[in-house]
């Protein structure tokens, strides 16, 4: 891999792992939908970086595919949702927001902790920037353990698949088109999902917070 | 030598214009004719000539706290990588020690507050401690990261790598680095997410009510020493992340080192304008975050950064 490239690898790495952390220390939702629509498109430059160094068409069509679902199509649901819902904030996460950025830290010590015997296996570039979707992943899982706001727990549930994403092209070199192209319209479809049963929610209880759903009514 | 001593001579005049230059900058983008870049020089000035006076009951913290904080500034003044890289207290140019002399005239003030025994001086020794506490770790990380790639912790060097390979610094390591330090240099120098430069509102006062029982000669002195943290700060920001101009001719490289400070002031002063300040709880959680973007800079420093 030349310099520019591994620069620009390590760039985008970055910028997937930044927006990753700021997503967990901000509470507007509006301003998570946004942080996840930037993840999206350092994701899909992630993807399409390697698919310039290795030359090969196929990656960069995944590229734009995955910009154009991540960074698009998913944040606009998301927008639409948000709005329908009208609540703006998270107000209340079980673990302060203090105490999340430390326990992130602690998460991302963790991921390079366990993603040291796959980078021994290969030591590229891109391997060696696995810890960083594997951070994102836990990262995901934190924010859909501690947030109460059903709109966060999809965007911690989008969160791990970006994780998954990034380090099946940084580890792998990527799936095979037909997989990553079902994968995608899976969580599309979960998104869809996930959607409507926030407006019902909110239609049967008035808002969206988890807490209150633990007994079944009529 | 000549170059430390320049830089001292710089710093020393022209920390009370910068402050100007960020009064008027805001003063005009919030509509107002603003009173000039001069004008803290002529409050210094008018500050001097009035007689000396001291609260009674205050001992010689309260009076040594100006004298160290402006001794600490003077001296980082005269070690960063400004405008020179070889200073003649290289050993002493060291990030750790820059570090601990900023907090040793911190201490010292916070200390001259608590000697007052007032309330407000009380409540404002103890906030700037909380802070100092969360900033303290956050610059030695970012620090720490900057340092790993020369395998160097002396500023001369990391500014004198950064030089020779000006593209070095669009990396992860560096951008998360420099995000955590723009955060701290804020929370430090006292400026508006963290404390406001311009009240004397008694629930927000940080740095305000440590200096209240200050007077006269004593906070000219003060101020003068507040102007050169900012500055100097300001200016290591520019010398680990933009040290562009730093090998070149004496003259040129100060006229730089101004223009680039200059500029990161107005730009500070201008982005103060679109904030607004934070409640005192939810301080320790921006500076949480900084402190995490440093430690991330730390480990992307480890997988991302080849040997």
């Amino acid at each position: 891999m030349s310099d520019v490239h591994v620069q620009l690898l390590d760039l985008a790495c970055g910028a997937f792992l930044l927006t990753g952390v700021l997503i967990l220390w901000r509470s507007e939702l509006a301003k998570i939908v946004t942080l996840f629509a930037l993840q999206g498109v350092a994701l899909a430059a992630l993807i399409a970086v390697l698919g310039a160094h290795e030359g090969s068409a196929e990656l960069l069509a995944v590229a734009a595919g995955i910009g154009a679902l991540r960074a698009g199509v998913l944040p606009s649901l998301l927008r639409r949702a948000l709005a329908a819902s009208g609540e703006r904030r998270e107000t209340k996460p079980i673990v302060n927001v203090a105490a999340s950025l430390v326990a992130a830290a602690v998460l991302a010590l963790l991921a390079y902790a366990v993603c040291q015997p796959v980078i021994r296996l290969a030591p590229t570039p891109a391997t060696q920037a696995a810890p960083a979707a594997m951070t994102v992943i836990f990262l995901g899982f934190f924010v859909l353990a501690t947030r109460r706001r059903a709109l966060s727990q999809v965007v911690g549930f989008l969160l791990i698949d970006n994780g998954i994403t990034a380090m099946a092209f940084l580890t792998a070199g990527g799936l095979s088109p037909v997989v990553e192209i079902g994968v995608s319209l899976d969580v599309l479809l979960a998104v869809l999902v996930l959607q409507v049963l926030t407006t019902r929610m909110r239609a049967a209880f008035g808002g969206t917070d988890l807490d209150e759903l633990r007994e079944l009514r009529d | 030598m000549i170059g430390a001593a320049a830089q001292v001579v710089l710093i020393g005049v022209g920390s009370p214009f910068l402050v100007g230059l960020m009064r008027q900058v805001r003063a005009r983008l919030e509509g107002r004719a603003g009173a000039g870049i001069a004008q803290p020089m002529r409050d210094l000035r008018k500050l001097l000539r009035k007689e000396p006076i001291a609260p009674h009951g205050t001992g010689w913290p309260f009076r040594a706290a100006p004298l160290v904080l402006a001794a600490t500034a003077l001296v980082v003044a005269a070690v960063g990588p400004f405008a020179t890289t070889d200073s003649p207290l290289d050993p002493a140019a060291d990030l750790f020690a820059v570090t601990a002399l900023l907090a040793l005239g911190t201490v010292a003030l916070a200390l001259g507050g608590l000697d007052t025994g007032t309330a407000f001086g009380g409540m404002g020794a103890s906030r700037e401690m909380t802070v100092m506490a969360l900033v303290e770790p956050t610059i030695l990380l970012a620090a720490f990261a900057l340092s790993i790639r020369v395998g160097s912790t002396n500023l001369g060097q990391i500014a004198a790598s950064v030089a020779e390979d000006p593209l070095s610094v669009i990396s992860p390591v560096s951008l998360l680095a420099a995000v955590a330090l723009i955060i701290v240099t804020m929370a430090e120098t006292g400026r508006i997410p963290v404390d406001n430069p311009s009240t004397h509102l008694e629930l927000t006062m940080i740095h305000e009510a440590m200096v209240l029982e200050y007077a006269g000669p004593d906070l000219a002195l003060i101020e003068w020493a507040s102007a050169m943290r900012l500055t100097v700060l300001l200016g290591l920001f520019a010398g680990l992340f933009t040290p562009w101009g730093i090998t070149l001719a004496l003259p040129l490289a100060l006229a730089v080192f101004a223009v680039k400070v200059a500029v990161l002031g107005a730009l500070l002063a201008a982005a103060e304008v679109f904030m607004a300040k934070l409640r005192l709880f939810r301080v320790p959680e921006l500076l949480a975050g900084s402190f995490l973007l440093a430690l991330l800079a730390v480990a992307a420093s480890f997988f991302l950064e080849r040997a």
